[in-house]
């Protein structure tokens, strides 16, 4: 056995220790301005290096985009963040002392981080309506789930989420037979209801219409300050919007940052453009 | 006054329509299903036993004995189909392994009927016969609740409640899914049938328990115990029929469905899917489990045959037929399937199983949501 292995075996165990510990919903403590922090982690499949020593800090209200080309890491970054993908070194911290690394993705939900997949992902088969109810801030243990009941507040909430994602008129349609952009709607209405201290979202404009993308950058630009949000995308002119020349970006590449800074010195930034462009 | 509720301080629109959603309406049954249960209870409880017990034989309307034990028969799949419409139906998990929960809850309620025969067996002794065959002098230690009724019955829920919990908290808890998990199922049932085929174990080998005399000291054979059974079997369903309404109408039965439909959505949503379907796999295993023990008074024998793998895909092939999406539909689905076994197996003893195969695959192919599905749809055109 090397020591490497033995290494990581002790890493593994005390990992499980900590997540198997009874767990109480923690509020995140803000009080440094930072929401998220994330220090050097490191993932590799099979030898593939997909995030290397990636270092990222989000601040408490902060909007921050983060692009990258395709393999970049973004998405492996995500999963870090949500529990989906425990890395092989690092820290990821949400507020200043909840340690996510030890919780599992339903408890991360818990505290506060909602995270949008880049495919919408909502329950296809359930109507509109009951898409929002399951995602509705609640208790969420076994019991409390079999004896719900809506209060009126939470039918208002639900209201007004429904006119905000702009699907009032379809609350009871079966979400399957949402076009495209809607269930992208619905998704991020479904986030909304959870009311998380941190979006993470993972190309929120896929498949939307010129008009949707800018609704949904309006929508975004009103949550800024009261979340911290986390945006991965593509689209250069979404991006744009959603910075409106003035916010970070940061660039991946290889697993790890490349450039951070404003759009337009990104953009300029000889490295990036080579990454783009190819060399 | 305080100023309106908006949302993310984004101010509502001037004009716009809004104010609160409108909740759904979520009863546990529409009128016409009350009236469907009225007439089952009104049905089992009334019409069977008259037509049974008070109609002289030679009567057009009487019904003979045969039918009301093969009715009590197919209600025990019934409440078996029910089981699996919840676990498959609306959590998304695959359970081939259902028959194994039944045989034990038969097992648990022959294991009380042996001791109910005294020592009326062949050899005369307070032991059953195949103990006395294996030259045992003393009841193993797994038989100690056997004399009392209500230890029993515990045990017909206990036992395999917990065997559910312990399979599934592992298998739920290692995310394991889809076919995996149905094929483990299938591994289970299949050890355990091999388990119980062995003499040593104590359930009477590959014969099982048989030659049942009394229940609660009341002779077995009679036609109107025959009848009660049926009843009491038939309520049993109706009541899990209207438990499980109530489950599927909950918020719990909706996050089943959401597991089905986006397991990782739930997950990222707060919920622990584990606890979900660890309950729901538990309840629907107890469920069989009950069902098993209503069985084995009614037909009088109990053995390793009802763990057969072949014995938990029918289970999954009568909530298929019917439809599994539904909750009605298993019910359906085992009436028909059981109906026309009972028909076929008389008229063309050889060719059930090419049929049930044959209407597996049709079903499968153009009535993906079974006969319910189908009768929805003739509905809906008219």
């Amino acid at each position: 056995m090397t020591p490497d292995l033995m290494d990581a075996g002790a890493r593994a165990l005390a990992a499980h220790h900590a997540r198997s510990q009874p767990f109480a919903a923690a509020e995140p403590y803000f009080a440094q301005g930072v929401a998220l922090y994330v220090d050097g982690i490191s993932v590799s499949f099979d030898g593939f290096k997909a995030l290397n020593d990636l270092s990222l800090t989000i601040n408490v209200g902060e909007l921050r985009c983060i692009i990258g080309p395709n393999g970049a890491g973004k998405t492996t970054m995500m999963d870090c963040i949500t529990g989906k993908t425990r890395p092989d070194a690092g820290k990821v911290f949400f507020g200043s002392n909840i340690d996510l690394l030890r919780l599992s993705e339903p408890q991360i939900a818990q505290v506060g981080v909602g995270r949008k997949f880049q495919k919408p992902t909502v329950y296809e088969q359930l109507t509109v309506f009951d898409n929002l109810e399951l995602a509705l801030k609640a208790d969420r243990r076994v019991r409390a789930s079999l004896f719900f009941r809506l209060s009126g507040a939470q039918l208002d909430r639900i209201g007004e989420i429904l006119q905000l994602i702009h699907l009032k008129d379809e609350a009871q349609r079966v979400a399957g037979l949402l076009s495209h952009g809607q269930k992208q709607w619905l998704e991020i209405g479904m986030l909304l209801m959870q009311d998380p201290k941190l979006l993470l979202l993972d190309e929120p404009v896929a498949g939307m219409t010129d008009e949707e993308t800018e609704r949904t950058a309006e929508l975004f630009l009103s949550l800024e300050g009261q979340h911290s949000l986390v945006v991965v995308e593509h689209d250069m002119k979404f991006v744009e919007q959603l910075t409106e020349g003035l916010k970070t970006v940061t660039v991946l590449h290889e697993g790890s940052v490349l450039a951070e800074g404003l759009l337009k010195d990104v953009q300029a930034n000889e490295k990036v453009v080579e990454v783009y462009l190819g060399r | 006054m305080t100023p309106p509720r908006s949302a993310f301080g984004i101010p509502p629109q001037p004009g716009a329509a809004g104010g609160p959603a409108e909740p759904p309406p979520r009863r546990l049954l529409a009128g016409r299903g009350w009236t469907g249960v009225l007439v089952a209870v009104l049905f089992l409880s009334v019409v069977v036993p008259v037509l049974n017990l008070f109609v002289p034989e030679g009567s057009a309307l009487h019904l003979s004995g045969f039918y009301v034990s093969l009715l009590g028969k197919i209600l025990c799949y019934a409440i078996c189909a029910l089981a699996i419409g919840l676990i498959w139906g609306y959590t998304g998990i695959l359970s081939l392994g259902h028959g194994l929960f039944f045989a034990l809850g038969g097992y648990g309620m022959g294991m009380y009927l042996m001791r109910q025969i005294g020592s009326d067996g062949q050899y005369k002794s307070n032991l059953p016969d195949f103990m006395v065959f294996l030259n045992w002098k003393e009841f193993p230690w797994h038989w100690a609740w056997s004399d009392s009724f209500i230890g029993q019955m515990l045990l017909v829920i206990l036992v395999p409640g917990l065997l559910a919990f312990v399979f599934g908290y592992f298998a739920f808890r290692s995310r394991i899914k889809g076919v995996y998990f149905s094929i483990i199922t299938q591994a289970l049932t299949f050890a355990a049938m091999l388990l119980f085929f062995r003499n040593e174990t104590g359930f009477g080998g590959n014969n099982g328990f048989t030659d049942f005399k009394r229940i609660l000291d009341i002779p077995i054979a009679t036609p109107g115990m025959r009848v009660v059974l049926c009843v009491i079997t038939g309520l049993v369903l109706v009541g899990f029929y209207l438990m499980s309404r109530a489950i599927v109408q909950s918020k719990y039965g909706r996050v089943l469905q959401a597991i089905r439909d986006a397991e990782t959505r739930v997950m990222f949503t707060g919920y622990n899917p584990v606890a979900y379907k660890l309950s729901i796999w538990t309840l629907s295993a107890v469920m069989c489990a009950v069902a098993g023990a209503l069985y084995v008074p009614q037909v009088g024998i109990i053995n390793p045959g009802e763990m057969s793998p072949a014995a938990g895909i029918e289970m999954a092939i009568w909530a298929a037929v019917g439809g599994r999406a539904t909750l009605i539909g298993p019910i359906v689905g085992a009436f028909f399937v059981n109906g026309a076994k009972s028909w076929f197996t008389v008229a063309f003893p050889e060719y059930w199983l090419f049929f049930l195969g044959a209407l597996f695959i049709a079903v499968t192919l153009f009535l993906p949501r079974g006969i319910i599905g189908l009768l929805k749809r003739k509905g809906d055109s008219e």
